[in-house]
């Protein structure tokens, strides 16, 4: 049975900061490669299986590490970063788990949260999630769950609004990505008991091009989105 | 997971690829000071809440250290407004995108908010004051109590005199109601009296003040309640 702070931090109410990032999806709209329900089921599906698996396994491995006695925060921290070549997306995730830390200190106060913080005062909102889950009893199958679910829901809540898409159309078309989110949460648990280097590390060259571009129109054109 | 599996791997700094990022991340001090006291504009589209900022900013530059907190899809413009008409120094201006939802940002979600807030503070150690202004939105879009100390709703006689009497939580439980562009009043329609007195109706003992930015470039009487807030808030602490 899933813990009530996975169902907390899965949900799009949840006050971490997420409702300000399309996750590349307002670039890719931008640029029409986004226009409808369709694409955007294999957008939501490139996502899933490469920044998502990469979030996903970064959650577990924290939901593992917030019960070890000596959890590696600062190494857990800089293979994420090392994954995730775009400075814009480092930040996006900077900015989430700061936000779910703030969220986080109110909700599950506890010393494992002291230890992450120590590593890096921002932590990558992966880490943040894994350990939420971790401190509050969950299992890292639970951290995977949410945070690949969360890969996908953020985004296609970002193009319900930009593109006035049918929400019940594209809430069907995130569950019907059912099998490949728990093929991905499937890859992350089993990872989730690796040396932060051996963890998975698919990369989205098309996601690190869309996310930097994204902020550099910002500056010329309106973005409604931080990422 | 053992601690002795990551040793060896070179994980002394952070990765970075991008040639042009070479400054560290610059949220790592923790704020030493006391916290800014935090005021939130919000009205509807239009109504003058950028020029209310613009007017506070000139007026009380003197008397309060300020930074300002502007909201969503007229962001860069806002920003720009107050960066061009040189009212406040470009890094006195923080501009936060909302996701399309102006009142998430200020209300259900305040993160973004917070997060400009608290960079403005680690950037200038001392402020007094913070004014966060709201993207345009509807009547019932309120500041969550968690991001600002008091409110101010803007609204104008050119979006009709019935909007104080339309409600709303903005115009009901705002901590200030300006009803702003009185000079236009008479090229409306609109019936001032109406409009305050339906406001005080709506409001019983909360403040309402009639302006016109056009006639009062300083927006006097308002920067008289803020001033009045900032003390408030300040003893309160
Ligand atoms: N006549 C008159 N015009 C005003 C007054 N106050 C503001 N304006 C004008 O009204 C227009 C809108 O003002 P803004 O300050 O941009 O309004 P806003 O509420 O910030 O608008 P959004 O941020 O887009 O929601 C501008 O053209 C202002 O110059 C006033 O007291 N009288
Ligand atoms: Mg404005």
């Amino acid at each position: 049975m899933p813990s009530l702070a996975t169902l907390v931090l899965s949900d799009a109410r949840f006050p971490g900061g997420g409702h300000v990032h399309s996750g590349g999806l307002e670039e890719a709209v931008a640029r029409a490669l986004v226009t409808g329900v369709g694409d955007l089921g294999t957008f939501l599906h490139g996502r899933l299986r490469t920044a998502g698996l990469v979030a996903a396994s970064f959650a577990a491995a924290a939901a593992v590490a917030a019960g070890s006695a000596e959890p590696c925060w600062a190494a857990l921290d800089a293979e994420l970063d090392a994954r995730t070549p775009s400075a814009a997306q480092r930040d996006a995730s900077r900015a989430q788990g700061r936000g779910t830390l703030r969220a986080a200190r109110a909700s599950w106060p506890s010393p494992v949260l002291d230890a992450l913080v120590a590593a890096h005062p921002r932590p990558h909102h992966p880490l943040l999630v894994g350990a939420v889950v971790g401190i509050a009893g969950g299992d890292p199958v639970e951290a995977a769950q949410c945070v690949a679910y969360l890969a996908v829901s953020g985004p296609a809540s970002a193009a319900v609004r930009l593109l006035g898409l049918d929400p019940i159309a594209v809430n069907a078309a995130i569950v019907a990505m059912a099998p490949t989110v728990d093929e991905v949460v499937a890859l992350a648990v089993a990872a989730a008991d690796r040396a932060p280097a051996d963890l998975p590390a698919p990369g989205a060259p098309m996601l690190d091009l869309l996310a930097q571009s994204h902020v550099r129109h910002h500056r010329e054109q309106v973005r409604l989105f931080a990422s | 997971m053992r601690p002795e599996d990551h040793v060896g791997h070179g994980h002394g700094h952070l990765v970075t690829f991008d040639p042009t990022e070479t400054e560290p991340d610059h949220h790592d001090t923790p704020p030493t000071h006391g916290r800014a006291v935090r005021i939130g504009i919000g009205g509807p589209v239009g109504s003058g809440k950028t020029a209310l900022v613009a007017a506070l900013a000139r007026s009380l530059a003197d008397r309060v250290r300020l930074a300002v907190v502007t909201n969503d899809i007229y962001t860069t413009e806002d920003a720009d407004f107050l960066r061009r008409n040189a009212v406040l120094p470009p890094d006195r201006v923080e501009a936060v995108q909302t996701g399309c939802c102006p009142h998430t940002a200020i209300r259900d979600d305040i993160t973004a908010n917070l997060d400009a807030v608290e960079t403005l503070e680690e950037r200038f150690g001392d402020l007094d004051l913070v004014l966060v202004e709201s993207g345009g939105d509807n009547l019932t879009a309120v500041f969550s109590r968690g991001l600002v100390d008091r409110q101010i709703f803007v609204v104008d006689v050119a979006g009709g005199d019935k909007v104080p009497r339309k409600g709303g939580p903005g115009v009901t439980t705002a901590d200030l109601l300006v009803i702003n562009k009185i000079d236009l009043a008479a090229l409306v329609g609109a019936d001032l009296g109406v409009m305050t007195s339906d406001a005080h109706r709506m409001r019983g003992e909360l403040p309402v003040i009639a302006q016109s930015l056009v006639h009062d470039p300083g927006a006097t009487d308002v920067g008289e309640w803020v001033l009045a807030q900032v003390g408030a808030v300040r003893a309160a602490a």
